[in-house]
């Protein structure tokens, strides 16, 4: 903005001599340079008219409420700005990290606690199990990319390593499930933990050859894997099914019983009524289980040696070497570990749309999967699961927005705008808090366990 | 002139310079052989044999681009020297070639470690972690390579354990129990120093380089860091071996001096041999050798006897 030049702080001091018509002051030339840009490109618009030719509308009223929005946003931007600088001067830095820290400890539970009875709450909320379908499937979606963002924070929170292409393994453990379901005939709970291997195989498949490179250059060439993966999936028909697919893949069971309404079924077996929402109930504990695993490995792994030497990659790769640890393996290990939990997922993917085809593994996924961990702080776990609910469940939320068709008109779609929201909420990020939401790292181990 | 800085002066020019080290130390426990080091057309050490005694602290010392840190890097696996041989014998008479050792065998099979001359901790991580890292070889074999350390076993558990208690012994040493739990980049810089001598420590080597570790210390903490070291030497079957420019604590703690200038020794020997050598003092003042008295008398410093 042309006006930046007057900074927060000139700003901010200018406020605190005279707080109030500095601030107007402020505000009334953040309006001036927004009437400056409106005039050329908002104050008329051409339409074409009855005939030929076309016909010039003004829009002043326009133009006078963006200015009067700019106006009264700059305005209490300040206000905020002022008095937040001010309470920040006024308190030790030590109490916001303690305080993060413990927003922290008290989000967990609850977001545990939410996850655990989430179909309840959609039923009772909802009236029913059926009609909270949509609340069920939505925690299904968040699960899914809470899992791939744990996965992908031991790869690049804890490692170091820049991983740009994690939906190749995601993609790994789908078509794994399917070949060997349609294929072979293998039962969901077989190819899950194959899904995993193979998907482990190809990390350090990649790894062997790439791990040398550092930073950018690995960061390059984990995206060129995941194009690769892509390609070959489109590309080998015979294999994959090409473009087309894989459809009719089996669904899952409860453990061998299938959940269908026959005399075999799960409903049957345990005495009640059938209801085709039981597979989505389960479906949903299934996920939630797996992230859970996947939560516990990557906490119980930050107390191992081989955890602490990934931390220690990240820090510092040369030191590491000097105290005897073996870089490759250790970021092979890190590369496999991360893999193996992206093929869990993408063959729980598989199960759930009983369908998969090259398109849901395009870079995009990639890129929110790692925008999840970033913005969640590397490292952090909860900080990642927020991210997740925030970064998949927000733009679900922009379709419940109808009032906003009441302000803008019959033909406003908040979808529309969901990439547009996605750019504001990283740019906000960044700015705010730079190194994510949860930034502090808790340490693995303290002195205070000697004595126990 | 930096070798005066030593609590006794200098001594007066005696014309023999290499005479006092036919072999070198008896049992040695590194032994280096005609080791060349070429950086494309730049030779940055030149045939150059020494030998670090058992139980010694050795000092390599010499003016600045002498290839000091080169021979470090080429003992601690950094480098691959163009020429040469780097034998650690350890107490046992098992031999290592470290020339021939990947980088990380170097410490974990050769049982080498070194600090560094920019300090290397890991910044964000805690006093404690950073000593728990050190431990990777003995506590990955108690986690059974992660597999049983997943599932809880307690083996891991009390491994993990004796691991804190000797970290925790290493933080009494070098008075840093209180900030154990601190993230290691928050320390003041002379406890950093202290801290990544500690980390090395907790590798069991039987072989300490350490680069510069009295760079930017205090009086105060420099002479905190004789102390330490010879504690190291005295209580611990590990041989020092160091780079510094310090001079009261070369002089004061050394068993032995190498002196590089130019990529070559041209002096080995006891601090005594060494105060009083001509080569060395013409390296330090940056004259040949004909001129080192006539420099020596215009500064004042001929006479002056121990």
């Amino acid at each position: 903005m042309a006006s930046g030049s007057t900074t927060p702080i000139a700003a901010t001091a200018r406020a605190e001599a005279s707080p109030l018509p500095g601030l107007i002051k402020d505000a009334g030339l953040f309006a001036l340079v927004t009437l400056g840009l409106c005039v050329p490109i908002v104050s008329y618009r051409t339409d074409l008219g009855q005939g030929i030719g076309l016909v010039i509308t003004s829009r002043w009223g326009t133009v006078f409420a963006l200015c009067a929005a700019i106006f009264v946003l700059r305005f209490l931007q300040q206000l905020y700005l002022g008095g937040r600088d001010r309470r920040r001067a006024a308190r030790a830095p030590i109490a916001v990290v303690e305080g993060a820290s413990r927003l922290g400890a008290i989000l967990a539970p609850i977001t545990l606690g939410i996850a655990l009875t989430l179909p309840l709450l959609a039923a009772l909320g909802a009236g029913s199990l059926g009609e909270g379908r949509y609340w069920i499937d939505l925690g299904i979606l968040i699960l899914t990319y809470v899992m791939l963002g744990w996965g992908l924070n031991i790869v690049v929170g804890l490692a170091g390593l820049l991983d740009l292409g994690y939906v190749a393994f995601y993609a790994v453990g789908a078509y794994s499930y399917a070949l060997l379901s349609t294929v072979f005939g293998l039962s969901f709970w077989v190819c899950l933990p194959m899904a995993g291997l193979f998907a482990a195989a190809f990390g350090v498949l990649l790894g062997f050859p790439v791990l040398r490179l550092r930073g950018d250059y690995l960061a390059i060439v984990t995206l060129a894997f995941g194009e690769i993966i892509r390609l070959v999936l489109i590309n080998w028909t015979d294999f994959s099914g090409g473009s087309a697919g894989i459809s009719s893949i089996p669904r899952v069971s409860f453990f061998g019983l299938p959940f269908t309404a026959g005399e075999s079924g799960f409903a049957a077996t345990f005495g009640l009524a059938f209801n085709p929402m039981h597979r989505l109930v389960f479906l949903y504990y299934l996920i939630l289980v797996l992230a859970l695993v996947t939560n516990l490995v990557t906490l119980r792994m930050r107390r191992l040696p081989l955890g602490r030497a990934w931390e220690a990659l990240r820090e510092d790769e040369i030191a590491c070497r000097s105290l005897g640890i073996d870089t490759t393996i250790t970021k092979l290990t890190a590369f496999a570990l991360g893999a193996m939990f992206a093929g869990f997922a993408g063959s729980f993917f598989a199960v759930r749309q009983a369908f998969v085809s090259p398109e849901s593994f395009n870079f995009l996924e990639s890129a929110i999967i790692l925008a999840i961990v970033v913005l969640g702080g590397m490292g952090s776990q909860i900080g990642v699961a927020i991210a997740a609910i925030v970064m998949v469940g927000g733009p679900e939320l922009l379709r419940n927005l109808g009032f906003l068709k009441a302000v803008f008109g019959e033909g406003f779609d908040p979808n529309e705008y969901r990439l547009l929201l996605f750019g504001l909420a990283m740019v906000a990020m960044m700015v705010f808090r730079p190194r994510g939401l949860i930034s502090e790292r808790t340490p693995s181990v303290t002195i205070a366990e000697r004595g126990r | 002139m930096t070798l005066a800085a030593g609590p006794t002066r200098l001594a007066t020019v005696k014309d023999e310079p290499l005479a006092a080290m036919p072999g070198g130390p008896a049992d040695p426990v590194l032994i280096v052989d005609h080791l060349t080091m070429r950086f494309g057309g730049l030779t940055a050490v030149n045939d150059l044999s020494f030998k670090v005694g058992r139980g010694d602290i050795t000092a390599l010392i010499g003016p600045n681009g002498a290839g000091k840190t080169t021979v470090f890097n080429c003992i601690t696996g950094f480098y691959k020297p163009t020429e040469g041989m780097i034998r650690l014998v350890q107490k046992g008479g098992e031999t290592y070639m470290l020339e021939r050792l990947p980088g990380h065998d170097v410490n974990r099979l050769a049982r080498v470690a070194r600090t560094f001359q920019n300090i290397r901790l890991f910044p964000r991580m805690t006093v404690l972690e950073n000593l728990l890292v050190a431990m990777h070889k003995p506590l990955m074999r108690a986690s059974g390579f992660s597999i049983l350390g997943i599932l809880g076993l307690p083996a891991y558990r009390s491994a993990e354990k004796a691991g804190i208690d000797k970290a925790a012994a290493w933080l009494d040493r070098i008075g840093l129990t209180a900030r154990a739990d601190d993230a290691a980049g928050d320390l003041p810089y002379g406890d950093q120093r202290r801290l990544e001598i500690a980390r090395a420590m907790c590798t069991d080597p039987v072989l300490l380089c350490l680069d510069e570790p009295a760079a930017g210390l205090n009086p105060r903490e420099s002479s905190e860091l004789n102390t330490l070291l010879r504690l190291i030497r005295d209580e611990y079957d590990t041989s020092v071996l160091l780079i510094e420019h310090d001079m009261s604590v070369v002089m004061q703690i050394s068993d032995r001096i190498v002196v590089l200038d130019y990529g070559i020794k041209i002096a080995d020997g006891t601090p005594d041999d060494i105060r009083t050598d001509t080569r060395v003092i013409a390296a330090y003042l940056g004259v040949d050798d004909e001129e080192v008295a006539a420099v020596e008398a215009e500064v004042g410093l001929t006479g002056t006897q121990a």
